[in-house]
């Protein structure tokens, strides 16, 4: 999930620099991927980005899982003159705690999303139109199918670490109990091994608002114009009332009641006078920036893709696919961390204990930290010099001793 | 105030180690509650072959742990041990902190909850100086490490070597091992323990528990 509240951070000696999104084609016929619900999907697009090099053997790869909106922009800028850095910016780059000089680091656009790896807004090779809504369902067990194909096909077999917040987190998750052999650990932060029902029902209200949206149009609504990596466009023409919607109400959940406070109070936008209108939408500060939050989004993300990802969210079960959380945790060797902050309601401290719980009955290697931050489920993308304290031994020790 | 006053001394780190190491399985599973930097695990671990974890609050421990390779759930031992399971482990640690916790018999109970066996290390305060030193100065004792007094110590209960076998008999708990600790060296089957020993080592397993042989490894 995540909602980037952090203010991009201003390149310096410790950046990645300039840096390409790449694009590797896999699952090309005649062997197509077969989903967790049983259908047939390839070939697959897969956006993804690297950093650093790859020692001879291949030995310090660290895959990024992203979270819900997220893409395969982790660190750096693509241009000299882009205003905006990755998205995990000041947790990867030479010297930073996924330190680039020491490790080669991935990151890869989630299956199903809308920025650069086949999704819905994606042309059907069978119809030569955008999938739309004859997306096939997906899972979170599909998305690491297709990021392991990915670092495989970089020639890397076993990785260093696996690390991602929210459903980055769960991907981790799945990671270790999909591909137990190919992980040595596995950093989960701010996540749970299923979305609790409070998760579920914020989804469930996202969607509804897209689907209500009389631009929706049963998922087809792109325009004929194709973007520059082949896909159709989506924005104008699209449910963005409901889209922009789904991200406000989303957003809400990434803060803290205390940050909202810190950040907004109930500071009027416009001027220090209430102005007696009931339609006015950025009385309030806060309205204001979730507007433009909602509107920002629209112009990034396609609807459908967010349909289909948090409906993976809320499948995401560990426990009942494995048996339990232990069976699924307690097939690999990985050194597990574990981190969750005390501010974040959305994915709260005891879903973390619950994976603490399942790795310990395990006797797996499990470190965990609750973390003080006032930025709610937003924390790991925010309180990154905490995590640089705690990740970069973690990292050493798992490097030197697996 | 302080340096007139008898302080019952702590254990040197070492010597406390290799007394624990003494009384645990080789290859078994240990947690170590309140684990600092983790010395007493990688030593468990590079020497015994043991499968561990660690609790600790302070930060700063916790990261000198991490640093050594050592898995640690950051954890107030006042607020549970939620994060592990029933009998999840062999053995339980607790060296030197049961006094200094806010309820000693509810982790007692949630000690023997998670592991088979619990050692437990706890300074006597019937040690014969602190008796005298109560006796004729009416002051409070203090254990040495630093230089407390009574109104801010980390040491919330005092208790001797007889209460604390009151408590575990009160508490249906079966002695594997009693070890006296005599000016840093342990005597078992010291006479007069109680006004001798300065600390105490013991090894418990619930009463519940299947008896299995008393025999120190």
């Amino acid at each position: 999930m995540a909602s980037e509240i952090a203010e991009p951070v201003v390149a310096d000696d410790r950046s990645v620099g300039i840096v390409q999104t790449q694009y590797a084609e896999l699952f090309q016929p005649p062997a197509p991927l077969v989903l967790e619900s049983g259908e047939r999907l390839g070939p697959i697009r897969v956006a993804y980005e690297t950093y650093g090099e790859l020692s001879p053997r291949a030995d310090n790869a660290i895959f990024v899982c992203h979270a819900l909106t997220g893409d395969a922009h982790v660190a750096g800028r693509h241009s000299p003159d882009s205003r905006k850095s990755g998205w995990w910016d000041s947790l990867v780059g030479p010297g930073r705690t996924l330190d680039t000089d020491r490790y080669f680091v991935i990151c890869a656009n989630v299956l199903g999303g809308c920025q650069g790896t086949t999704g819905p807004s994606s042309i059907d090779p069978a119809t030569d139109k955008p999938f739309g809504l004859r997306f096939p369902f997906l899972t979170v067990g599909d998305i690491v199918e297709v990021h392991q194909a990915l670092v495989k096909s970089l020639g890397i077999e076993t990785l260093l670490a696996v690390i991602g917040g929210s459903l980055g987190g769960m991907q981790v998750l799945e990671w270790v109990a999909r591909h137990p052999k190919a992980v040595r650990s596995a950093i989960c932060l701010a996540s749970a091994s299923r979305l609790s029902a409070q998760g579920i029902a914020f989804n469930a209200v996202g969607r509804r608002a897209i689907y209500a949206d009389p631009n929706f149009q049963n998922g087809d609504y792109y325009m004929a114009e194709r973007g520059p990596d082949g896909s159709r466009r989506f924005g104008e023409d699209g449910p963005r009332f409901g889209l922009a919607l789904a991200r406000m109400l989303a957003h809400i959940t990434y803060l803290s009641e205390l940050s909202i406070e810190h950040k907004f109070g109930r500071r009027l936008q416009h001027s220090d006078q209430l102005a007696y209108q009931l339609q006015r939408e950025t009385e309030f500060q806060i309205e204001s920036y979730l507007h433009y939050q909602g509107q920002r989004f629209v112009e990034r993300f396609d609807a459908n893709s967010y349909l289909y990802l948090t409906r993976a969210m809320d499948y995401f079960d560990l426990a009942t696919k494995y048996g339990s959380l232990e069976n699924a945790l307690g097939r690999t060797q990985a050194r597990f961390f574990v981190a969750s902050y005390h501010s974040d309601w959305l994915f709260p401290m005891s879903q973390s204990r619950e994976i603490v719980h399942a790795l310990v009955s395990a006797r797996r290697h499990a470190t965990y930290l609750e973390l003080e931050s006032v930025f709610g489920h937003d924390s790991f993308l925010i309180e990154v010099e905490q995590l640089e304290k705690l990740l970069v031994p973690f990292l050493d020790q798992t490097y030197q001793h697996g | 105030m302080n340096q007139r006053r008898y302080c019952l001394p702590d254990l040197e780190s070492a010597l406390m180690d290799r007394l624990i190491m003494a009384h645990i399985e080789r290859g078994s599973r240990v947690l170590d509650l309140g684990c600092g930097d983790g010395r007493l695990l990688c030593r468990l671990r590079d020497e015994h072959g043991v499968s561990i974890q660690g609790i600790e609050r302070d930060l700063p421990q916790v990261v000198e742990a991490i640093s050594k390779g050592v898995p640690v759930i950051q954890a107030d031992l006042d607020e549970g041990l939620s994060e592990i399971g029933d009998q999840a482990f062999d053995y339980v640690v607790l060296s030197q902190t049961l006094q200094q916790v806010l309820h000693p018999k509810d982790l007692l109970q949630r000690m023997l909850r998670v592991a088979r066996r619990a050692v437990v290390v706890v300074p006597n305060f019937g040690h014969w100086r602190v008796r005298l030193q109560l006796l004729l100065t009416g002051r409070a004792p203090v254990t040495q490490s630093l230089p407390y007094d009574w109104y801010n110590t980390p040491n919330l209960h005092l208790l001797s070597m007889l209460d604390f076998r009151d408590l575990l008999q009160n508490l249906r708990v079966r002695v594997i091992d009693e070890v006296p600790i005599i000016r840093g060296t342990a005597v078992p089957n010291a006479r007069l323990a109680n006004l001798r020993a300065d600390n105490a080592l013991y090894v418990i397993e619930s009463a519940e528990a299947p008896a299995v042989a008393a025999n120190s490894p």
